[in-house]
């Protein structure tokens, strides 16, 4: 008899756990289908005046570089752009930059007046290339192993914490391998 | 002279020939195939993948740059001679299961999948216990009143009256 009151509780209990939980997840962050995987084969020009545009071959080079996308007209780019700015001036790791949907005068402009951390620049004029890297959200931030191996994708504003406890250990592991 | 009835209809036409191109806008109709049967299996295939932006959309619905985007590789698959399930692996190969709107049994959706038929089966297990015992439950006979009782009984029936 006793257990006939307490499995109807217990299982609300579970239940409104469960839920709780599925409500501090945030359902935008959805996992890459990509990590681990080789990246996708691609040549992009330069964001102009810059010379130096961003393809397969110069992700192979060696070294964990990071890969930012980033848009003018987008305004959570802007959150974390002092952040890259440091990573860049530290040198910790060199940071590559994925104009994504945007004119490229108007990815200059804004480089212009807020700083461009960026090694390398390509842009994605329209998309397809952001397509194959599985793109939805900007701003994203792949760490690509020195072998061109995609190790993981950040989602959103990288903030110092996500750079700090995620991002730097993961560029330190991929470095040790 | 125009009659009330004339002006009416008149009103009408030119009312519906304003909403026509306005409605194309609306549902953000991008440029079909020529062919018509290329046309609707790109359609149908736009009806199984999630736009990843409006995440409850599909990208037939949805009217983000993405959903266009995606929308255009379809139709391109599908031209270039893909079947049905290699535009569904290309897009699958970029964006994860999530894109599917139906997504496949594996070990990330067994709960998905399981969760309705478990709630049934604990449901059901549930009803039919309490069912059995409530069967088995022996109805006790009534126990005739006293001759106390009953002449108490009848005091309150005749004072009542």
């Amino acid at each position: 008899m006793r257990l006939g009151y307490i499995v109807p509780i217990a299982v609300f209990i579970v239940f409104a756990i469960a839920l709780g939980i599925g409500l501090t997840l945030n359902p935008r962050d959805i996992p890459s289908a990509l990590i681990g995987k080789s990246i996708p084969a691609f040549d992009l020009p330069a964001v102009p005046p810059r010379s130096l545009g961003l393809a397969t071959d110069d992700l192979k080079k060696g070294d964990v570089v990071l890969i930012n996308v980033f848009a003018s007209w987008c305004v959570a780019c802007r959150v974390e752009h002092p952040l890259l700015m440091e990573l860049a001036r530290s040198g910790v790791v060199q940071v590559y930059g994925l104009a994504y949907k945007d004119a490229p005068e108007n990815s200059d402009r804004w480089l212009g007046q807020f700083g461009d951390p960026y090694t390398r620049t390509g842009v994605d004029r329209d998309g397809r290339v952001g397509i194959d890297w599985g793109i939805y959200g900007v701003p994203e931030t792949f760490i690509v192993s020195g072998d061109g191996r995609i190790i993981d994708k950040h989602i959103g504003p990288i903030s110092p914490a996500d750079l700090q406890n995620k991002i730097l250990p993961l560029i330190a592991q991929a470095r040790a391998q | 002279m125009m009659g009330p009835l004339r002006g009416a209809l008149l009103g009408t036409v030119i009312l519906a020939l304003l909403l026509v191109p306005n409605l194309g806008l609306a549902l953000g109709i991008d440029p079909p195939l020529a062919d018509p049967k290329l046309e609707a299996r790109s359609m149908e295939l736009h009806k199984q993948l999630r736009c990843l932006v409006c995440q409850n959309q599909s990208i037939h619905d949805s009217n983000a740059g993405l959903a266009r985007d995606l929308r255009e590789v379809v139709r391109e698959r599908v031209v270039a001679g893909d079947s049905d399930q290699d535009v569904i692996d290309y897009v699958v190969d970029r964006y994860g299961d999530w894109v599917l709107l139906n997504p496949p049994f594996n070990l990330s959706t067994a709960a998905l999948w399981g969760a309705p038929f478990a709630l049934i089966l604990v449901g059901g297990l549930s009803v039919a216990l309490f069912l059995r015992r409530t069967s088995r439950r022996t109805v006790t006979a009534a126990t005739p009143l006293t001759d106390a009782e009953r002449a108490r009984l009848d005091r309150v029936l005749e004072s009542d009256g």
